[in-house]
């Protein structure tokens, strides 16, 4: 076991943690925070993504333990005040979501996209959103809520 | 006292792009899927799995698991036979003759696919019970395995179950019309034989279950991500013998089913039968390469088809002849799922002879069973595809031979036997060229060939018409499945000014609750926020049949409109009496009564009814109504799509240039929802033509055992689509709707393969095998070169 300390949405957590421990079970079963979802083992769907000091990450791919002394923002942590966050919004509005599994991983992703680049091309956006699949949208809509934020 | 009920005006909010009721939560993470949830005293459940598609288990032995600090119980097939009272359900034996060997949760004598479990740990941790699952011992003797289904139907071939004496499950007939007849006279005959390639349905959440019991009175809660909570409960039941109303079953919010939760699983049994032994709560959560092996698939057909025309390209007759892999096993509704597209093998066009067969075959592989559209892409795929290769052979344009013989009168009475609700196919056809711009398309496309560029356009139509909405109970009781198609909507005008609608079809990403509240918005004068819709739990909703084959709304959302209608009609003789006239002299629009002097709202006649003050004799207290809607036909969507692709000949590869599709649903509630689900039919359809291939080896070995080999597209694979709709209202309904959660998976495979087949038609290519990959089309190529 070791001790890590992570900033999860601003919020600081001193944690006990296996060094196998993925950054997405400590994320939803240590900490409870279960916006980030799991939907393979391979690294491949995305659903997982959080922001690492500010940069998307598949938080399937970090250890907790490498996590250690980072901030963490997650899906729960980008509202701000109650409001959402302009991507959340546009997402709603665009129809961009609808079983809504991978949604947390996808807003994350266009979060640090726009923070990257903030006019990306439709091409530029669909090449971010390489890493995050979606089944049920086909994609079009996800794409239009981005572009209307950017 | 009974008041004939009156016909309810659609006011504004069907109709209305309202933006979604769900999408708050999901957004925000506050979503409750299944594997978020932990209740007190849950333990975790691995499946041990059969490395083997075809094996004799000669041992199991499951002390080195016990062994485990952290497990808490470990049992084989044997250990375990006790717990079931049934196999696990099959509920559509489409013949009397049809073979369904038995299927309980754990196989005990021999695996039959990779993926087959053979036995099961608990601990205390997910981590433990997997880590543990290794542990057990299980000693094998590898048997030769067959897993193509043709192959399977030929003499010697291994048997997946020996006491059956053969791999054949069932073939099934339908005919209809003088079709030899019309074949010996016809002028042209045009044959065609596809595969439907085997495809992973891949949900983006994978599945859970968590069963917790209550054993001192012999309840059991179980949370499920299914399609199916009513169906689960019904059929659970019988496998665990557990009195029905002991068992609760809550599908929570599901990340997407597309068919695969349409099931009811060996690992929910396990569960609860696990939970009924040990006393504690069980949860299980699917791996994702354990899915894939574990999670039904979809098609994995062979298809023969045989059009008879005249010299003009007219379509006399249809014959056409499919070997299905049922897989190991018959989940669900495996046997019955090619049969969901019998009828549709002469598609959008009118034709006097029918004649369909289908064979279902035992593989050892994971077994299939519902994919988005399930039947239905593959007959409008083998009738799509011919209906291009009869043009081809008469040097016609596609365009005209779709129109020579398209269904025009409706309702019609199709030769294979059933009658299509309303549609107008050339009015779909219309707007697809127009905004495709057709003949500039046959220009750059001649220009291209012309100037021998590598890259070739291909431009390829799909006009098809589907049969969802299932489904009459008659219809289903006649083919021999085993449960009904009705629905059911209630309806509870609570005392302080809002309404719970409870429903019996269960979402898992469609957005009933927003479509549903602006249905009884518009019904009742509510806001759509005043309206909360109830779905998915059976201690909630106990009545229902849920969600698939696009039948939500045009069956659940027709069972809403009449109970909207017994709810008018209780509510006006209350009313009546309040304004101290006949109940004849009240008018009802969208939420008021009105008599000759004075009215009142529905929103106080709520109050009245539940204060219960002064109602009229005979009348009880409380305004609520429920309705049990069993449709009266099928619903038909149509419509006509278009796939534009450049296709590289000097790599193979393909890429969609442009895809429009105008669909025709009948009557839209929501056009956003409408919009997104045809989206994702087409990503998914799109996805069978050119990405996507369950390929197992010839030992059984599934070689996409996972996400990185199994080719789910992401964004940069898929184009931006173009949507129009035309708008038919189905007469069999008050709502006229069709539904909308298939068409684009149905449609869109044989727009893209006639596309790529219409690209290289000038290089001698006439067919590829789906998908289309690049070394398929490179291979094609370079064989019609020689």
């Amino acid at each position: 076991m070791r001790r890590v300390s992570l900033s999860v949405n601003g919020d600081q957590h001193e944690l006990e943690l296996e060094p196998r421990e993925l950054l997405v079970y400590v994320l939803r079963e240590r900490l409870g925070l279960t916006g980030a979802t799991v939907g393979c083992d391979t690294s491949s769907c995305g659903s997982c993504t959080v922001l690492l000091d500010g940069e998307s990450v598949k938080s399937c791919t970090v250890l907790g333990v490498q996590a250690d002394g980072h901030r963490i923002t997650t899906i729960e942590g980008l509202a701000e005040n109650g409001a959402l966050h302009p991507l959340q919004e546009s997402f709603r509005t665009h129809h961009a979501l609808q079983c809504g599994y991978c949604t947390p991983g996808m807003v994350m992703a266009a979060v640090s996209l726009l923070a990257e680049n903030p006019r990306p091309s439709e091409a530029e956006i669909r090449h971010a959103l390489e890493g995050n699949l979606c089944r049920c949208t086909g994609y079009q809509n996800i794409v239009r809520a981005i572009e209307a934020v950017a | 006292m009974m008041v004939a009920p009156i016909e309810l005006e659609i006011g504004e909010a069907i109709g209305a792009p309202v933006e979604r009721k769900e999408d708050h939560k999901l957004l925000v993470g506050q979503a409750q899927w299944v594997d978020n949830m932990r209740v007190p005293g849950m333990a975790y459940m691995a499946v041990v799995r059969s490395p083997y598609a075809h094996a004799r288990i000669t041992r199991v032995d499951v002390a080195p698991a016990l062994a485990h600090a952290d497990v808490v119980a470990a049992y084989s097939a044997a250990d375990l036979q006790e717990e079931w009272a049934g196999s696990l359900p099959c509920a559509w034996l489409p013949t009397e003759d049809t073979k369904a060997p038995p299927h309980l949760p754990l196989a005990a004598d021999k695996a039959r696919y990779v993926g087959d479990g053979v036995a099961v740990v608990v601990a205390s941790s997910r981590a433990a019970a997997e880590d543990a699952a290794e542990l057990v011992e299980v000693e094998y003797e590898p048997l030769p395995a067959i897993v193509d289904p043709e192959a399977a139907l030929a003499e010697g071939a291994p048997l997946v179950h020996d006491e059956l004496g053969t791999n054949r499950c069932y073939t099934w007939r339908l005919d209809a019309g003088e079709v030899d007849a019309l074949f010996d006279e016809a002028e042209v005959i045009v044959r065609g034989r596809f595969r439907q390639n085997r495809l992973i349905p891949t949900a983006i959440e994978p599945r859970a279950v968590l069963v917790q019991p209550l054993p001192a009175n012999g309840e059991f809660t179980m949370w499920s991500t299914t399609q199916v909570p009513h169906i689960a409960r019904v059929t659970l039941s019988g496998v665990l013998g557990i009195p029905e109303a002991k068992l609760r079953v809550i599908a929570p919010d599901v990340g997407g089913g597309f068919g695969s939760k349409l099931n009811v699983y060996a690992e929910e049994a396990l569960a609860l039968g696990l939970a009924r032994r040990l006393g504690r709560a069980i949860k299980w959560t699917e791996g994702r390469s354990e899915g894939y092996l574990a999670t039904i698939h979809g098609r994995d057909q062979w298809q023969e088809i045989e059009l008879a025309a005249n010299a003009d390209g007219k379509i006399s007759a249809v014959r056409a002849r499919v070997v299905a892999a049922m897989g190991a096993y018959l989940q669900l509704v495996t046997p019955g799922i090619p049969l969901l597209g019998a009828w549709l093998y002469a598609g959008a066009y009118d034709v006097q002879g029918y004649s369909f067969e289908c064979t279902g075959v035992f593989t050892h592989t994971t077994p299939t069973d519902a994919y988005r559209g399930a039947g239905r892409p593959e007959a409008t795929y083998a009738i799509e595809r011919a209906v291009d290769a009869l043009a081809a052979k008469l040097g016609k344009d596609p365009v005209e031979v779709r129109r020579l013989n398209f269904i025009r009168e409706f309702p019609n009475a199709i030769a294979a036997g059933l009658t299509i609700d309303s549609g107008d196919y050339d009015a779909g056809l219309d707007l697809a060229l127009g905004t495709a711009g057709y003949k500039e398309l046959r220009t750059e496309q001649a220009e291209r060939r012309a100037k021998g560029d590598p890259k070739r356009l291909g431009i390829g139509l799909s006009t098809y018409v589907e049969m969802c909405g299932l489904a009459p109970s008659k219809i289903l009781g006649a083919i021999r499945y085993s449960a009904g198609g009705w629905d059911t909507a209630t309806i509870r005008c609570l005392p302080t000014g809002t309404v719970q609608v409870l429903t019996g079809v269960s979402p898992h990403g469609q957005g009933h609750e927003t479509t549903w509240s602006q249905i009884a918005a518009d019904l009742l004068g509510y806001d759509v926020d005043e309206i909360e819709v109830l779905h998915g739990d059976t201690a909630v909703v106990p009545l229902g049949m849920d969600t698939y084959g696009s039948r939500s709304l045009a069956v659940g959302g027709v069972a809403l409109y009449f109970a909207a209608e017994r709810i008018v009609a209780k509510a006006r003789l209350i009313a009546a009496h309040k304004l101290g006239v006949e109940p004849s002299q009240v008018d009802y629009v969208r939420g008021r009564f009105t008599g000759p002097e004075d009215s009142i709202a529905l929103k106080d006649i709520a109050l009245a009814a539940w204060t219960a003050h002064d109602l009229p004799d005979g009348v009880e207290p409380g305004l609520e109504a429920s309705f049990v809607y069993d449709p009266p036909n099928f619903s038909w969507p149509s419509g006509a799509h278009l796939a534009v692709v450049e296709v590289d000949t000097e790599t193979g590869n393909v890429e969609v240039l442009r895809y429009i599709a105008v669909d025709d649903v009948g009557t839209v509630v929501n056009p956003l929802i409408v919009d997104g689900q045809i989206h994702g039919g087409i990503a998914q359809g799109i996805a069978q033509a050119l990405f996507e291939e369950a390929v197992y080896d010839d030992d059984g070995n599934l070689l996409t055992g996972n996400m990185v080999s199994y080719l789910v597209p992401s964004a940069p694979d898929l184009p931006s689509y173009e949507l129009d709709r035309t708008e038919t209202p189905s007469p069999t309904n008050p709502l006229g709707v069709k539904g909308v959660g298939e068409t684009g998976a149905i449609a869109s495979p044989a727009a893209v393969i006639n596309a790529v087949c219409d690209a290289l038609a000038a290089d001698g290519v006439t067919d590829i095998q789906m998908p289309a990959t690049p070394e398929r089309v490179w291979r094609a190529l370079e064989e019609a070169k020689r």
